[in-house]
């Protein structure tokens, strides 16, 4: 109980201590809180998109095979579908056509693609809300092509995609096989690559050696190495961002390190004479400790609270291109709220313990004088 | 007290001593003042009897246990539950309240917050002060301060009350106000240890004992 009152009694005086140097406190609790708040932003934004191409390619085939010629991906011949069938394991196999479609107006390259199911006539088209907003030439429901073969084709918008689908859907376009062969130039007997679904997924790097054996042109790519690519993209494009930001964080080091051992003679005094009425060394830093806790604690919530309204509320709007990267295209959509427990317990270590251990250190030296000389100096 | 010295920068040239071979009991109860010229002493005399610095040499008993060989922490605790120090400058810690500056050498003694408050205030009521108790202490004229100081230094129940030239800053009337109040400590049972060269306070009738110091010895 008598520690606890003691506690009570030096976290009252801190925060009295902390507000009569109001100003000095205020901006670096600013700083602090605006470095905390980046670096949060850009772990909560990586990890929200990560999340979300988990869950995006969570009903995504176990497998894609494509045809490579000259190491780059080429058409693959139809005809591939019965041999991979064949393989023991393999529950079935899907030919697929996709492609781009660049549409010189709006600059843009869109998703063209041939779905499972299209229960339309040939003329009619569905299609994203990123694609309305840039196509430029969209005249009522009729939409313009150009063919491979230079020939316009006139199209007509039977749906569109709800805006909640974004992510996914910004850039899409669905047609008919004999429309996107027509656009893409396709051959008949060939389709961009095979979706292939499996059992069990244990056996997916046998099936896929499998395949390399029978069709030593074909590239089987496993939905788990899709998904690491997605994670490697995203921990490059934010290390980067870190990286760039490093000599901010330095100079906050630098700034704050600076603040939190410059002792006044005002300050030097006011130890000489809490000691000299009574308070031990340890009591001086435990003062200093909750000093250190104070601020970087308070800076460490705020910036993260902070960074999660502005990633989950206000969609990263202060760097949200530097992540997701260039285009022209940006689909519109909220984040789903993901918190890496993990990384921010990193963040809190790499913040919080470094500024405490900057308050209490320095003044070590000067709480073990005795109290009349600490008064001198000051 | 036995041979008590002290030296300044001790083993190098800038070496000063401030205290030589001070033999002397000193006895409870009683108000002893130190008297002497600036530089005789007298001030570091007092802060190593109240355990705020440690002699170059020599020992210093208190009630028949030695405190001059104690670890910090130790003399710490000694200093906070015997000593109350009113120091020459008043050393208040300025941008706080006069409440808040009395109580705080009982913090680390982890006494409940609201007894500590209470017990303040009587001290502050007992020194007319207390209706300045939420005001700053840089507001307050020299004498308040003083009183302040005072009540800070009697906040732990000290037996033994140091004043480091009390009345540096004071006028007549302000110092006959003083005497009355540390004749009143004394009626209490504290021991008052006082240095100072003002006439009003070594000749004052209440005074017990007076012991003269220059250039850090005692002069019989």
């Amino acid at each position: 109980m008598k520690w606890i009152e003691r506690q009570r009694a030096f976290m009252d005086y801190t925060l009295s201590s902390l507000w009569r140097r109001k100003s000095k406190n205020a901006s670096l609790i600013l700083v602090y809180t605006l470095v905390v708040f980046v670096i949060s932003s850009v772990i909560f934004f990586a990890g929200a998109f990560k999340k979300e191409a988990e869950a995006v390619l969570a009903d995504a085939p176990e497998m894609i095979v494509q045809r490579m010629v000259g190491g780059r991906h080429d058409l693959i011949p139809t005809g591939y579908v019965a041999k991979v069938k064949g393989i023991r394991g393999v529950q079935s196999v899907t030919a697929r056509l996709w492609g781009y479609y660049y549409h010189p107006a709006s600059g843009s390259n869109y998703t063209i693609m041939v779905p499972e199911n299209f229960p339309h006539a040939d003329h009619a088209v569905e299609l994203g809300h990123g694609v309305l907003r840039t196509w430029g030439t969209v005249q009522g429901n009729q939409i313009y092509f150009r063919t491979h073969d230079g020939e316009t084709l006139v199209l007509s918008v039977v749906k569109v995609f709800e805006a909640a689908t974004d992510l996914v859907t910004a850039d899409l376009i669905l047609m008919s096989e004999p429309v996107f062969r027509k656009i893409s130039g396709v051959a008949e007997g060939f389709a961009t690559d095979l979706a292939v679904r499996i059992r069990n997924e244990q056996e997916r790097r046998t099936i896929a050696e499998k395949i390399t054996q029978a069709m030593p042109d074909a590239r089987p790519i496993l939905r788990e190495e899709i998904l690491r690519t997605y994670a490697s993209l995203f921990d490059w494009r934010s290390g980067y961002m870190l990286v760039l930001l490093s000599g901010a964080v330095l100079a906050f080091f630098i700034f704050a390190w600076d603040k939190a051992t410059g002792l006044s003679a005002e300050e030097r005094t006011e130890i000489g004479i809490l000691k000299g009425v009574g308070w031990d060394t340890a009591d001086i830093l435990m003062i200093k400790f909750w000093e250190g806790i104070g601020i970087s604690l308070t800076s460490f919530v705020l910036g993260v609270l902070a960074s999660y309204a502005h990633v989950f509320f206000a969609s990263a709007t202060l760097f949200e291109h530097a992540l997701k990267g260039w285009a022209v295209l940006y689909p519109a959509f909220t984040l789903r709220p993901v918190v890496d427990a993990f990384q921010l317990a990193v963040l809190f270590f790499l913040t919080v313990a470094p500024y405490t251990l900057v308050t209490v250190l320095p003044i070590w030296k000067v709480s073990t004088m005795d109290p009349d000389i600490v008064m001198r100096q000051g | 007290m036995a041979k008590i010295t002290k030296t300044f920068n001790a083993g190098k040239t800038k070496a000063f001593t401030a205290l030589r071979d001070i033999d002397l009991q000193i006895d409870m109860n009683r108000i002893t003042v130190f008297v002497g010229p600036s530089g005789s002493g007298k001030t570091t005399l007092l802060s190593i009897i109240g355990c705020m610095s440690r002699p170059t040499s020599g020992r210093i008993f208190l009630n028949g246990r030695e405190t001059t060989s104690l670890t910090q922490r130790f003399a710490t605790e000694v200093r906070r539950n015997t000593f109350g120090f009113i120091f020459q400058s008043y050393n208040l810690i300025r941008g706080i309240t006069v409440l808040e500056n009395t109580m705080i050498p009982a913090y680390p003694g982890g006494s409940k917050h609201g007894i500590v408050k209470r017990k303040a205030m009587d001290l502050l009521d007992r020194l007319k002060i207390g209706s300045k108790a939420h005001q700053k202490v840089e507001s307050l004229s020299g004498g308040e301060q003083q009183r302040v100081a005072i009540a800070r230094a009697l906040i732990n129940g000290p037996s033994v009350v140091i004043a480091d030239e009390p009345t540096a800053h004071l006028d007549t009337d302000l110092v006959m106000a003083l005497l009355d109040i540390i004749a009143e400590i004394k009626e209490e049972g504290k021991t008052i240890l006082i240095a100072s060269h003002d006439p009003l306070i070594f000749q004052s009738s209440i005074v017990d004992r007076v012991v003269n110091l220059r250039d850090g010895a005692v002069v019989e």
